[in-house]
């Protein structure tokens, strides 16, 4: 095999003369880690209302829900990049479309908007089949105490559901990890696009996506455990949830 | 806004989006979804054997393609399959592999890995008692798994190895990262040189959406039929 | 005749299948009703409409005067002064036995904290489980459970409650306890509208009987005579069979 290995490359300076590779490795990791917690808060939040809104009893909203979550799911994340990126600039009046295409960061706000919306799409679906699976009774109960439909929602049907869906979220959440490293499109220089960079410019390909790889590696391993311990402390004593399943990537 | 919107590039490039790009995705997609489901069962068996030897590695395999980004990986197998290439052949130099053949071995290695976590659901789920009555007719396990065991877990598993298939095929969109041209590649071409991103990436997302709209649709027809059928 | 709930010509339909057919009947102040028949036959769908958690088509329905699908009745308000009591108890997993007691006193009757934790813990010790404030509902029996649900209906200070096949859930041995403490409220002359195949219950509180089959209410009778002499086969059949256990 002829390839030249040369692991201590990680000490060199990059080309930008300031840092280290390793030092611009961690640099992407962490617009990797604000990119994809930015993301991940923005899912939740729309996510969380559309899932609600999907077991509503109004007609219009279940449409909007239904309406919104096929949207976003059918087309692919990075296709869904280039709209926001490329496509929203030209369409917006001219003065609003050059202020974006000239906004510093422009890249990373694309990012956690596409993102943000693409997984919301997945977390409403994930919300919403929590809370059918809640029994029917828990929703009788509350309104026969006189608790209002959105007091329902917020006191007792979302505490639980939120507590069954903790596995199928933090599932949500590697994935949103994952799929930032899609920004590298539009240019955003987190730690996949980093490696990449690496590897064009010092020509050590496996050393670099060697690196990336231990780091995302490392990245999943320290959230499962986090949410693990987050899951034990809020967990209902004598209360066995069901677990919806975990879709892939 | 849309006074400028220009069909003509659209119509002027469809024979170049779908028999060069759309041909390329939709067979990508085929090859890596049987290819993959076929080596993502070999890992399932693996993983469920009970021998060290054999789980270990399936295991192992399985949870680093899915910790990692797929990006990540195409960067991977894009530089590894020459060598891995040159080693197989004993060959001097890297193998130079064509970009299909190296997406090929990307997409069906990595679904593979959830492929695998599919059909170990599925065989999971086949009762115990399945197992003890082909054993007890006097089966040897190729055989149980063969004849009673996968089919079951198979037709089980249809709808979300369809549904996995609808991923599979969104995510050949990033064979984009290594300038490869399947459908998106294609249509990105023609909007750099003629200028016109709004049309082509806005057309892009139309054709993906209604694919996958209808195929998501029909695998729920299909899950329909085949509950009633249980 | 105006009591304390009305019910006349109520029906309602699910999509083409009526469920109930023409109800009529009313529950005096401090009058128990038992209601009974066999299953289907929409004795659940009847008191459900009651507090309006089952939409109804046709008929009329109140509660103390105040009209239940009049869309200018505040609905959660009245809802707050019928208790309710479900076969699956509904108790709600993730909150303490205490906090299942104070939430609702807090966030829908505005009481005070103090206010809600003290009636709270009077009331565990009416039906008996003051020691179990602090414990979940998934750590408790389905007697206590169920128990402990009424504690939660009572804390509204309602006035009326439901009951909703209170005991049917429970294993035998778990059955009594709760028995007891709706004995006690009945004797305590609260209104109550049960359904439930508990007729050693019934005969000993229910001041009346009511027997539905098919969506129909087929009798409507003081207990003694409902017992003595039943007046439709339907009823004498329904008897029979459940007295044989």
């Amino acid at each position: 095999m002829n390839y030249h290995w040369n692991w201590p490359i990680f000490w060199e300076l990059s080309p930008d003369g300031v840092h280290t590779y390793f030092a611009t490795l961690m640099i992407g990791t962490g617009w990797t880690l604000l990119t994809s917690a930015c993301a991940f808060i923005l899912a939740l939040v729309l996510g969380s209302l559309i899932g609600v809104l999907r077991t509503s009893p109004f007609p219009w909203a279940m449409r909007l829900g239904n309406v919104y979550v096929e949207l976003f799911r059918n087309v692919p994340l990075l296709v869904q990049m280039f709209l926001w990126y490329f496509v929203l600039p030209e369409l917006l009046p001219t003065a609003a479309g050059d202020w974006l295409k000239q906004l510093p960061n422009a890249s990373f706000y694309t990012a956690v908007v596409a993102l943000g919306l693409y997984m919301s799409a997945r977390i409403a679906e994930q919300v919403r089949a929590g809370i059918l699976s809640l029994p029917r009774g828990q929703r009788l109960a509350s309104l026969a105490l006189g608790l209002t439909l959105p007091q329902t929602y917020m006191y007792v049907l979302l505490p639980m559901t939120y507590r069954i869906l903790l596995p199928p979220l933090t599932s949500e959440l590697l994935n949103t990890i994952k799929n930032s490293a899609v920004a590298l499109t539009v240019g955003l220089m987190e730690l996949t696009a980093r490696a990449r960079a690496m590897q064009e410019f010092s020509f050590q390909v496996f050393e670099a996506f060697t690196a990336a790889t231990i780091i995302y590696i490392a990245i999943n391993m320290v959230v499962t455990f986090a949410m693990h311990l987050v899951e034990r402390r809020v967990a209902v004593p004598g209360y066995l949830g069901s677990r919806t399943p975990a879709a892939g990537h | 806004m849309f006074s400028n919107f220009d069909f003509e590039v659209i119509v002027r490039s469809l024979p170049y989006l779908f028999y060069t790009g759309m041909a390329f995705t939709l067979l990508l997609t085929a090859l890596a979804t049987i290819i993959g489901i076929i080596v993502g069962t070999m890992l399932a068996l693996m993983r469920l054997s009970g021998t060290t030897l054999l789980t270990l590695p399936a295991t192992a395999y399985v949870n680093l393609m899915r910790s990692v980004p797929f990006v990540l990986m195409i960067f991977w197998f894009y530089f590894l399959v020459p060598y891995i290439g040159q080693w197989i052949t004993f060959s001097v130099q890297p193998v130079k592999v064509g970009a299909f053949a190296s997406c090929l071995v990307t997409f069906t290695l990595f679904e593979a890995a959830f492929f695998c976590e599919i059909m170990r659901a599925g065989i999971q789920s086949i009762p115990r008692g399945q197992v003890a009555a082909a054993q007890a007719l006097g089966m040897t396990y190729p055989a149980v798994m063969g004849y009673v065991v996968l089919p079951q877990a198979f037709r089980n598993m249809v709808p979300v190895l369809l549904t996995q298939t609808i991923v599979l095929f969104q995510d050949t969109s990033l064979v984009y990262v290594i300038s490869v041209t399947d459908f998106l590649g294609a249509a990105s071409k023609v909007a750099q040189r003629d200028g016109r991103l709004v049309e082509m990436y806005t057309f892009a997302a139309c054709v993906y959406f209604v694919i996958s709209f209808a195929a998501s649709r029909a695998a729920q027809v299909l899950q329909r039929r085949l509950a009633v059928i249980r | 005749m105006s009591g304390m709930i009305d019910i006349a010509g109520l029906s309602k339909w699910y999509g083409p299948t009526q469920v109930l057919k023409d109800c009529t009947t009313a529950v005096a102040k401090g009058e128990v009703v038992v209601v009974c028949g066999p299953s289907g036959s929409g004795k659940s769908t009847l008191i459900k409409c009651v507090n309006g958690l089952e939409p109804f088509q046709k008929g009329d329905v109140s509660v103390d005067g105040i009209p239940v699908s009049d869309p200018k009745t505040d609905l959660p308000r009245l809802r707050a002064r019928i208790g309710m009591v479900f076969q699956h108890f509904e108790l709600f997993p993730h909150l303490s036995v205490m906090r299942n007691l104070t939430l609702p006193q807090i966030k829908v009757l505005r009481r005070g904290a103090e206010e809600a934790k003290q009636k709270g813990m009077r009331l565990l010790e009416r039906v008996g489980l003051s020691a179990h404030a602090g414990k979940f509902p998934g750590e408790l029996s389905g007697g206590q459970q169920q128990r402990v649900a009424i504690a939660r209906a009572l804390a509204m200070d309602p006035i009326a409650m439901l009951f909703d096949e209170p005991t049917s859930a429970l294993d035998p041995e778990m059955i009594q306890e709760v028995l007891d403490v709706m004995v006690a409220l009945a004797k305590d002359g609260m209104t109550m509208i049960v359904v439930t195949h508990e007729m050693g219950f019934a005969r000993k509180v229910a001041h009346r009987v009511v027997f539905m089959d098919n969506g129909e209410i087929i009798e409507d009778a003081p207990t003694a005579d409902f017992f003595g002499k039943p007046r439709s086969e339907r009823a004498q059949l329904f008897l029979s069979r459940i007295l044989q256990h």
